[in-house]
């Protein structure tokens, strides 16, 4: 039977990649890595992405009503965060990991915090820009009605602006997410040894790609569908409470 | 200052949008427990008159003067001011994601420091005067124009403001929801609160205005009480403008 033929060749060709010499256990290695990175990344980058949301989106709000030192002060954070978003958005992820490894951190060689760090860096400057617009989409009135009560800049942001700026930039956040997860997979051009370079060490030790490359790009697949899902149910939480 | 009457004392208010002036020196004083109603067609500075007062707009010159004290002096916390001048827009401007009992209360709770149960007991208090308090734990996308107007009254008095701010309250409504929300300033009125109000319903500025004022260009064209104005007006513009609106 030819159909079982495949069978015991899918089977073997599984045995020798993931089973033989314990090689699964590299697999589950790198996916740790990618998760490490991964999580670590999304931290830094929220950090960056709305502190540098807020400078944005303060400076565009307020800038008329500011004064003296303190316009001035914004006015040069303003300025600092959109050369940021430019060189940061205008750069290839690949080239900025390499850069902060054998340039900006040569010393060093903990592989896996310079690719959080990477990785985080980059996802700052578009996560920032997402909030920043979920910011400016909120309606003025809500802004005006928020300092009509007495509320100040920080109070209205707080209680007004950004519960609703979260609703709306959650999908967009969550896309960011999926592709940071995806994209750490060029760490193992700084000899990070994540769920991609896992695989294709093994390819490399078996002659056999299909095997590890299928099965990683499905394990891929699993973690961004189970993410997706998370945020579906989020979504959907946060619908709920005000209809 | 020296009138204790005086809530607000407007001298010499200037507005200008990068060149363009919506307001050339405004000046007049708002007594306690007046009804001000300002008139005019649009693009004469009503709105920006009124935005001023709390300084959504910041004026680029003059002075205002509440409760004593200067708020265009850059040295002054607005904020603290601003709790005491409620406002309502004529977008009502509810807050989208909060139930309208929390609407109400949180500013209170916020700033004054209220305690959960007693901001709650006040603002069902105020509920019940506009007829809403079987809403309380509606969301504001739940309710009608009417409705919606009514709640921002309320939840700017939350606060027990000194003078109360209206910005066209009616001019997004359908007409058959206009006369609900009226009545609810029409009762505040008749409790002597302080209020200035921008407008199109000249029924409204007759039957309640103690004071009407007529803008055109960034200034106040006329003033008086409601017969004067809209029985016996003075300039042609008053005139033609009265023409087109009655």
């Amino acid at each position: 039977m030819l159909l079982a033929e495949w069978f015991a060749d899918i089977k073997a060709d599984f045995i020798l990649n993931f089973v033989k010499d314990n090689r699964w256990k590299l697999i589950l290695s790198g996916l740790k890595v990618t998760l490490q990175i991964t999580l670590i990344a999304i931290i830094i980058g929220v950090i960056i992405g709305v502190v540098l949301a807020t400078i944005r989106s303060t400076y565009d709000l307020t800038k008329d009503e500011m004064r003296g030192a303190k316009k001035t002060i914004m006015a040069i954070l303003n300025a600092f965060a959109r050369v940021y978003l430019t060189v940061i958005r205008g750069t290839p992820v690949v080239i900025q990991l390499l850069i902060i490894f054998f340039i900006i951190f040569a010393s060093s060689n903990n592989g896996v915090m310079i690719g959080a760090l990477a990785f985080g860096i980059n996802s700052g400057a578009y996560v920032a820009e997402i909030v920043r617009g979920g910011i400016m989409s909120i309606d003025r009135g809500q802004m005006e009605a928020g300092r009509s009560l007495g509320f100040n800049y920080i109070e209205t942001m707080r209680y007004i602006i950004i519960p609703q700026a979260f609703k709306n930039v959650l999908p967009s956040l969550a896309n960011e997410f999926i592709a940071l997860l995806k994209e750490t997979s060029v760490a193992g051009y700084v000899a990070v040894n994540d769920l991609t370079r896992a695989a294709n060490i093994i390819r490399s030790k078996t002659f056999s790609p299909f095997m590890p490359l299928v099965g990683v790009a499905l394990i891929y697949l699993a973690m961004v569908m189970i993410l997706t899902h998370f945020v579906g149910v989020l979504e959907r939480r946060l619908r709920n409470s005000d209809r | 200052m020296t009138d204790n009457n005086v809530l607000i004392s407007v001298k010499n208010l200037e507005k200008k949008f990068n060149g363009v002036t919506a307001l050339k020196s405004v000046s007049t004083d708002i007594k306690k427990g007046e009804v001000v109603v300002m008139i005019g067609p649009s693009g004469s500075g009503k709105s920006t008159f009124l935005r001023c007062l709390n300084l959504l707009e910041m004026p680029t010159g003059g002075t205002i003067t509440f409760n004593g004290v200067d708020i265009t002096d850059r040295n002054v916390n607005i904020n603290i001011h601003r709790q005491k001048m409620g406002m309502v827009f004529q977008h009502f401007n509810l807050f989208p994601h909060m139930t309208i009992l929390k609407n109400m209360t949180i500013a209170p709770m916020k700033l004054q420091k209220k305690s959960e149960e007693e901001a709650n007991a006040e603002a069902m208090k105020l509920l019940e005067r506009v007829g809403l308090a079987d809403r309380a734990n509606s969301y504001p996308s739940q309710l009608s124009g009417g409705q919606k107007q009514r709640i921002a009254i309320v939840r700017a008095l939350c606060m027990k403001p000194d003078v109360m701010l209206f910005d066209e309250p009616t001019s997004a409504l359908d007409p058959e929801m206009v006369g609900e929300v009226l009545e609810v300033m029409k009762e505040l009125a008749r409790d002597n609160m302080t209020m200035v109000v921008v407008t199109h319903e000249m029924g409204f500025a007759r039957e309640v205005g103690d004071r009407v004022l007529f803008l055109e260009d960034g200034i106040i064209m006329e003033e008086g009480t409601p017969e004067q104005l809209f029985n016996n007006p003075q300039t042609e513009r008053l005139k033609s403008f009265l023409a087109k609106v009655l």
